[in-house]
């Protein structure tokens, strides 16, 4: 197991770079999904505001 | 030849009702294609005679370049549509695009820089490839800063879409620099003429994670479409049935 953490010695290297493409994946699910309900919640508050 | 679809795509509820249905549905193959391709390209492709264990960073590396340039290519595409055609969806797909092509040209970066100082010596050279890779940065930043400074809309959308256009001259020029000049960075392995010149075992898990990131870019981008067209459509009848 910790043979496959070091990674010939690049885990350093490696596992950081893992991280920033996993992470740069998740964020954007996340601000995708809080772009949405934001725009969601401000036409609800304008067709509240008409009616 | 019919061209119902076209005209479909035209209309923001149509295009909003489908992001709905299949964004869930494509981002769930995206992940487990990810997911897939994690496990064979860490645990199951045997290490590089050369690189041994480093050159395993392709796999997130080389997708999140593809991504940059793929989300482009689609941003330009879809703003010379909206152009062409005045079609206010594809000025809103456009839109859509360049969060997300940004993001992935930070982690295309990133990526490429940890992978540079264990292979060059280097975390950054100005070299072609990084060169032109960070002023696709640069375009999508002023691609979303022009559209958030000019508050019109429809001129936003003209301005940002030339802009767009104008852009993707530097597409062709990230793609071909390694071959056109001389460069740190290796050839490509897997999207040049002729074979691959991977081995199947490392290629496999390359091949599926393109694809996991490309309908993962499409999902994202179906999510942010609904955003940005619930935005602009503020005043039509469909958004009150939309967000009820």
């Amino acid at each position: 197991m910790s043979k496959f953490f070091a990674m010939d010695g690049y885990g350093v290297y490696l596992w950081p770079s893992f991280a920033l493409g996993i992470g740069v994946i998740v964020l954007n699910v996340i601000l995708a999904l809080r772009s949405l309900a934001a725009a969601k919640l401000e036409a609800r508050r304008r067709l509240e505001m008409r009616s | 030849m019919n061209w119902t679809w076209f005209h479909r795509l035209g209309s923001p509820p149509h295009v909003y009702g489908f992001a709905e249905r299949w964004a869930p549905w494509i981002g769930g193959v995206a992940a487990l294609a990810i997911v897939v391709a994690l496990y064979g390209g860490l645990v199951l492709a045997p290490e590089d005679y050369q690189q041994k264990d480093a050159f395993r960073m392709v796999y997130v590396h080389a997708p999140s370049a593809w991504l940059s340039l793929m989300a482009y290519s689609t941003m330009a595409v879809a703003a010379a549509v909206g152009l062409i055609w005045r079609m206010k969806v594809a000025h809103s797909a456009a839109a859509a695009c360049a969060p997300i092509g940004a993001w992935f040209t930070v982690a295309a970066l990133g990526t490429g820089m940890l992978w540079g100082k264990p292979m060059w010596g280097t975390y950054w050279v100005w070299d072609p490839r990084l060169t032109s890779e960070l002023l696709l940065l640069f375009l999508y930043i002023g691609y979303m800063g022009l559209r958030a400074a000019i508050e019109d809309p429809q001129k936003a959308d003209k301005a940002s879409a030339v802009f767009a256009i104008v852009g993707v001259v530097n597409v062709p020029i990230i793609k071909f620099s390694v071959n056109w000049w001389n460069s740190l960075h290796q050839e490509a392995t897997v999207m040049r003429m002729g074979k691959p010149t991977m081995n199947g075992d490392m290629l496999w898990p390359l091949l599926l994670m393109f694809v996991g990131f490309s309908l993962y870019f499409a999902a994202v981008v179906l999510i942010r479409l609904r955003a940005e067209l619930l935005r602009r459509e503020r005043s039509a009848s469909w958004v009150r049935e939309a967000v009820a």
